[in-house]
C-alpha cells in the first residue's frame, strides 16, 4: 500500500470553477461547504467563550461590562448549539458518508441538499452578523417574559434567523430518511446498516418532529414582541412556563440531535480500531431509537423548580430515569466490542476511548439531575453547565473530532500526521477535564449560571477552568493547523488506510463524484472482521 | 463568614442534610461506575492491543445474559434514586405546620423582604433557627429564582403567579441568597444574604422596627383605593363581604366553587371579571398597574387579618393551604 496514488479523477479536481462548488449537487462537495461553514462558526463561538472565561478570572466584573458578558455567553451558546453542534456530524459527516454507506451515488434530493446549505448559510450569516454586531442577551434559551417583552436587544432578528437555520435541519432530515429507506444496495438489509446510518436515521427522525415545534416557539415570541399579543407575558394575559414547555420539547431532543450521530461515530471507531464486530448490534442500533423516542418525553426535567406541579415533576424525573438506560447500553456494549479485538491506539481511536469515559461522567451527572431533590439544588448552577458540557464538547465534539481523523483521509486522499494527532487529542482531552471538572464542584458549592460577578470564594476553581480553557483552545487550533497542512503535504492515503469495513472504505479516496463505479451488492453484515487482514501501510 | 475555599457546601437546613446523603450515594454509584467503565478500557485496550500475542479466538458477536445484567442494574440503581429524590422532594413541598409567612417580591434586580410583623429589608433575609419558615414569592417583571446554596432549595419567582418555598435552618450565621434564574443585565448583582439567627435575637430584631405590618398598610391601601365603599359588611352591599373569607369556599356565580386563597385574591384584584361571586354582578374594575405586587400582597394580608364575626369557617384545609382561622397578629 506504500504505493498509494490519489486517483486522477475525484470530486474534488472534477471541476475547479467556483460556480461548480456554490451550485454543486454533489453530497460531497456540500459536506465540504458545511464543513468550512462550520469550522468558522466554530471558532467564532469559541472566541466569546475565550473571552468570557478571562472575565471569569477574577470575581468582580473588570474585563466587560454586565451587558456584554450576557451578550457573549447568548453568543457563544446560540452559535454552538444551532450553528455549530447541530448541522456538526449529521451535515459534514452525514452528508458525505450516508449515500456511500448505503452504497448510492447521491443522496435521496440533492438539490434539497443545496437548497439546506443556502438556508443554513443564510440564517447563519444573518444571526451571527447581529449578534457580533448589535447583540442579544436573552442567554440561548430565550426565556419569556424577559425575552418577549423586557430585553432591549436583538431578539427579533436573532430569533428570524435561528427559525430559518431549523429548515435546514428539516430538510436534511427528509433527505436522510429517504436515502436510507430508498437507496440502499443491495443485499444491504436494514441489519446490515452500519450504526452510523442507524444512529443519522434516528437523529434525522428528531430533527424532522421536533424541529417545527422550535420554529413555532420563536415566531410566538415574535408575536408578543412585534404585535403584543398576550402569549407568554402574564401582565398580558400569557403564562410564560408556557414558553418553556415549548422550548424544552424540542431542546431536549435538540441534545439527542447533538449526540446521536457521535454515538453512531464511535460506534464506526470501535470497531475499525479493535478490528472486531461490534458487540450487541441491535442492542445498539434500537437503544438509538429508544434514546430519540425517550428524548421526547423527559423535557419537564429542567422545570422542576420552574413552579410546573410537583406530580409533573415526578412523571418527567422517572421518564429522565428511563432514557438513561439505552444511554448505559450503548456504553457497555462498546466496551465488551473491545475484548479479543486487536486494538491500535491511533488518533480516532483516542477521540473515541475519550468520549466513552467523557460521556459515561456526562451521563452520570444526568442522572444527578434527574433525580428531583438534587436538582432543585443543583439546578441552574455551574453543575448543569459542566454536565452538559460533558455531553456536547465531551460527547458530540469529541466524536466530531474522532470522525473527522478518521474519515479526514477519505474526504481528501491524504493522511493527517499521526503524531500530531495524538498530541492534539491528549491536549484537548486535558484541558477539557481542567475546565469543566472544576465547574461540577462549583455548581454543588452553589455558583449560578451566567454570573458575571461572584463571590469570592469561588476564585480558585474560577481560575482553573479558565486555565483549562486556554489548553482546550489550543488544542482546537492544533488540529486546525494540521489538517490544513496535510491537504498538500500529507501522505497519500490510499483507499482503505486503515483497513475498515464498510462500502466508503471499497471506493477510492477521494471518492469518484459518483462514488462507485459500479452499485456494491452487499453480502455480509456490517463489521465483518473475522478475518483479521494485515496492518496497513 | 469570612470568604473561604470550600470543595462542598456548608450544611445549614434539614434539605441540607437530607440531599447531601442522596447527592453523596450518587456520587458514591457514579465513581464506581465510572472507574469500572475506564478500568476494563485501559485493560482491553493494552491486553489486546494490535501486535499482542493474546488469545482471540472466538471472539463473542452478542451475549444475552450480559445484556439483561447490564440492562437490569442500572435500571434498578435509576429507580432507587428516583424514589429516593422524588420522596425528598415530595416532603420539602409539605407545609410545616404553623410556619411564619414571609412575602418576598423579586424584581430586576433586588430582592423586597416583607414580615408580618413589619419589618422589611432589601436582598437580606433575617430568620431565626430551628423554626420553619414559608415564603410567598412574587415577581414584579421577569422570572427570578430564589435560591439558598447552604440550604440546598430554590424556587422559581414568575410574575403573575406565587410561589412557596420552606426554609428549616439548622445553623445560625450569614449564608448566600443567589437568584438563579437569568434575569437580565444585572443578574450576577441580585445576591444578597439570609442571617440566621437565635430565636431571641429574632425577637429583639424584629422588635427594632418601626414599619408597618402588611396588613396595616394593606389597610391604608383597602381605603385608600375605596375598596370599602362597596366590600362592605353591610347586606345591602354591592360587593361580597371579606370578613373571614379567607380560606373558606366561595360559590361562583357560574355554578363552581373556589377556595379564596392568595392566588384566588390576586385574581379578583388583578382580573376581577375572571370569576364572579353568586349573586353579584361583575362590577368592580382592574386594578393592574395601580398596584404593585408589595401592594397587591398587603391587601391580601390585611383580607386575611378580617376575621369572622360568627359562624366558622366551612372547609377543612387542603393541600398547601393554611387552616383559614391563622391571622398574622
Amino acid at each position: 500500500m506504500n504505493e498509494a496514488r490519489i486517483p486522477d479523477r475525484h470530486y474534488l479536481n472534477a471541476d475547479f470553477s467556483v460556480w461548480s462548488w456554490f451550485f454543486t449537487t454533489d453530497h460531497k462537495r456540500i459536506a465540504i461547504l458545511y464543513l468550512i461553514s462550520i469550522t468558522l462558526f466554530f471558532f467564532v463561538g469559541g472566541a466569546a467563550a475565550v473571552l468570557f472565561r478571562l472575565e471569569l478570572m477574577t470575581p468582580p466584573g473588570d474585563l466587560v461590562i454586565s451587558e456584554t458578558y450576557n451578550k457573549l455567553f447568548t453568543m457563544h451558546g446560540v452559535i454552538m448549539v444551532w450553528f455549530f453542534l447541530i448541522p456538526s456530524i449529521p451535515a459534514v459527516m452525514g452528508n458525505f458518508l450516508l449515500p456511500m454507506m448505503v452504497g448510492a451515488r447521491d443522496v435521496a434530493f440533492p438539490r434539497l441538499n443545496l437548497l439546506s446549505w443556502y438556508v443554513f448559510m443564510v440564517g447563519g450569516v444573518f444571526t451571527i452578523t447581529v449578534m457580533v454586531t448589535g447583540g442579544v442577551d436573552t442567554g440561548w434559551t430565550f426565556y419569556t417574559p424577559y425575552s418577549s417583552t423586557y430585553a432591549n436587544t436583538h431578539v427579533m432578528t436573532t430569533a428570524v434567523g435561528i427559525f430559518i437555520v431549523g429548515f435546514s435541519s428539516i430538510l436534511t432530515g427528509i433527505n436522510f430518511i429517504v436515502t436510507t429507506h430508498t437507496m440502499r444496495a443491495p443485499g444491504l438489509t436494514w441489519f446490515r446498516l452500519p450504526l452510523f446510518v442507524w444512529a443519522q436515521y434516528a437523529t434525522s427522525l428528531v430533527m424532522v418532529l421536533a424541529t417545527p415545534v422550535l420554529a413555532i416557539t420563536l415566531a410566538l415570541i415574535a408575536v408578543e414582541r412585534g404585535l403584543g399579543v398576550g402569549i407568554f407575558d402574564p401582565a398580558l394575559g400569557g403564562d410564560p412556563v408556557l414558553f418553556q414547555h415549548l422550548f424544552w420539547f424540542y431542546s431536549h431532543p435538540a441534545v439527542y440531535i447533538m449526540l446521536l450521530p457521535a454515538m453512531g461515530v464511535v460506534s464506526e471507531l470501535i470497531t475499525s480500531f479493535s478490528r472486531k464486530r461490534i458487540f450487541g448490534y441491535s442492542f445498539i442500533a434500537f437503544s438509538s431509537v429508544a434514546i430519540a423516542i425517550f428524548g421526547f418525553l423527559v423535557w419537564g426535567h429542567h422545570m422542576f423548580v420552574s413552579g410546573q406541579s410537583m406530580y409533573a415533576g415526578m412523571v418527567f424525573s422517572f421518564m429522565s430515569m428511563l432514557v438513561a438506560i439505552p444511554s448505559a447500553i450503548k456504553v457497555f456494549n462498546w466496551t465488551a466490542t473491545l475484548y479479543k479485538g486487536s486494538i491500535s491506539w491511533d488518533t480516532p481511536m483516542m477521540y473515541a476511548l475519550g468520549f466513552i469515559g467523557l460521556f459515561t461522567l456526562g451521563g452520570l451527572t444526568g442522572v444527578f439531575l434527574a433525580t428531583l431533590a438534587v436538582d432543585v439544588h443543583v439546578h441552574d448552577t455551574y453543575f448543569v453547565v459542566a454536565h452538559f458540557h460533558y455531553i456536547m464538547v465531551g460527547g458530540a465534539v469529541m466524536g466530531y473530532m474522532g470522525g473527522l481523523h478518521f474519515w479526514w483521509p477519505k474526504m481528501t486522499g491524504r493522511m493527517y500526521p499521526e503524531g500530531w494527532g495524538r498530541f492534539a487529542a491528549i491536549i484537548i482531552f486535558v484541558g477539557f477535564n481542567l475546565t469543566f471538572f472544576p465547574q461540577f464542584v462549583l455548581g454543588y458549592l452553589g455558583m449560578p449560571r451566567r454570573y458575571h460577578v461572584y463571590p469570592e470564594e469561588f476564585q480558585v476553581l474560577n481560575v482553573m477552568s479558565s486555565a483549562g480553557a486556554s489548553i482546550l483552545g489550543v488544542g482546537y487550533l492544533i488540529p486546525l493547523g494540521y489538517m490544513i497542512w496535510s491537504l498538500r503535504y500529507g501522505k497519500v492515503a490510499g483507499p482503505n488506510c486503515w483497513g475498515a469495513k464498510g462500502l466508503e472504505w471499497q471506493t477510492p479516496s477521494p471518492p469518484p463524484t459518483h462514488n462507485f463505479e459500479q452499485t456494491p451488492v452487499v453480502t455480509e453484515e456490517a463489521y465483518d472482521y473475522s478475518i483479521p487482514e494485515a496492518s496497513p501501510g | 463568614m469570612e470568604p473561604q475555599f470550600r470543595l462542598f457546601p456548608e450544611q445549614a437546613s434539614v434539605e441540607a442534610q437530607r440531599v447531601d446523603v442522596l447527592y453523596l450515594f450518587q456520587l458514591g454509584v457514579g465513581v464506581f461506575f465510572t472507574a469500572l467503565i475506564c478500568l476494563v478500557i485501559f485493560y482491553f485496550a493494552i491486553k489486546y492491543r494490535r501486535g499482542a500475542k493474546v488469545d482471540r479466538s472466538n471472539p463473542p458477536k452478542k451475549n444475552i445474559p450480559l445484556e439483561v445484567v447490564w440492562t437490569v442494574i442500572p435500571l434498578a440503581l435509576t429507580m432507587v434514586m428516583f424514589g429516593w429524590g422524588a420522596r425528598l422532594f415530595f416532603d420539602s413541598q409539605r407545609p410545616p405546620l404553623g410556619a411564619d409567612e414571609i412575602y418576598v417580591v423579586g424584581k430586576q434586580w433586588m430582592w423586597k423582604v416583607q414580615h408580618p410583623e413589619g419589618k422589611s429589608e432589601i436582598n437580606e433575609l433575617h430568620i431565626p433557627v430551628g423554626r420553619p419558615v414559608k415564603l410567598k414569592l412574587i415577581s414584579e417583571d421577569v422570572i427570578h429564582s430564589f435560591y439558598v446554596p447552604e440550604f440546598r432549595v430554590k424556587t422559581d419567582v414568575l410574575p403573575g403567579r406565587y410561589s412557596t418555598i420552606w426554609l428549616n435552618p439548622t445553623k445560625t450565621g450569614r449564608f448566600h441568597l443567589f437568584c438563579a434564574e437569568y434575569c437580565g443585565t444585572d443578574h450576577s448583582k441580585m445576591i444578597g444574604h439570609v442571617y440566621v439567627m437565635e430565636p431571641a435575637e429574632y425577637s429583639k430584631w424584629l422588635a427594632g422596627t418601626i414599619d408597618q405590618p402588611p396588613h396595616v398598610a394593606g389597610e391604608l391601601l383597602f381605603e385608600r383605593f375605596r375598596c370599602n365603599t362597596c366590600h362592605r359588611d353591610t347586606p345591602d352591599a354591592r360587593c361580597p363581604s371579606l370578613r373571614g373569607l379567607f380560606g373558606r369556599q366561595v360559590a361562583l356565580a357560574d355554578g363552581s366553587n373556589v377556595i379564596a386563597d392568595e392566588k384566588y385574591l390576586r385574581e379578583s384584584i388583578v382580573n376581577p371579571n375572571s370569576k364572579i361571586v353568586q349573586g353579584y354582578k361583575p362590577l368592580m374594575p382592574t386594578y393592574q398597574g395601580q398596584l404593585n405586587e408589595q401592594g397587591i400582597l398587603q391587601i391580601i394580608a390585611y383580607i386575611q387579618s378580617l376575621e369572622q364575626t360568627q359562624e366558622p369557617p366551612a372547609p377543612a384545609a387542603t393541600e398547601d393551604r393554611q387552616p383559614p382561622t391563622e391571622t398574622n397578629d
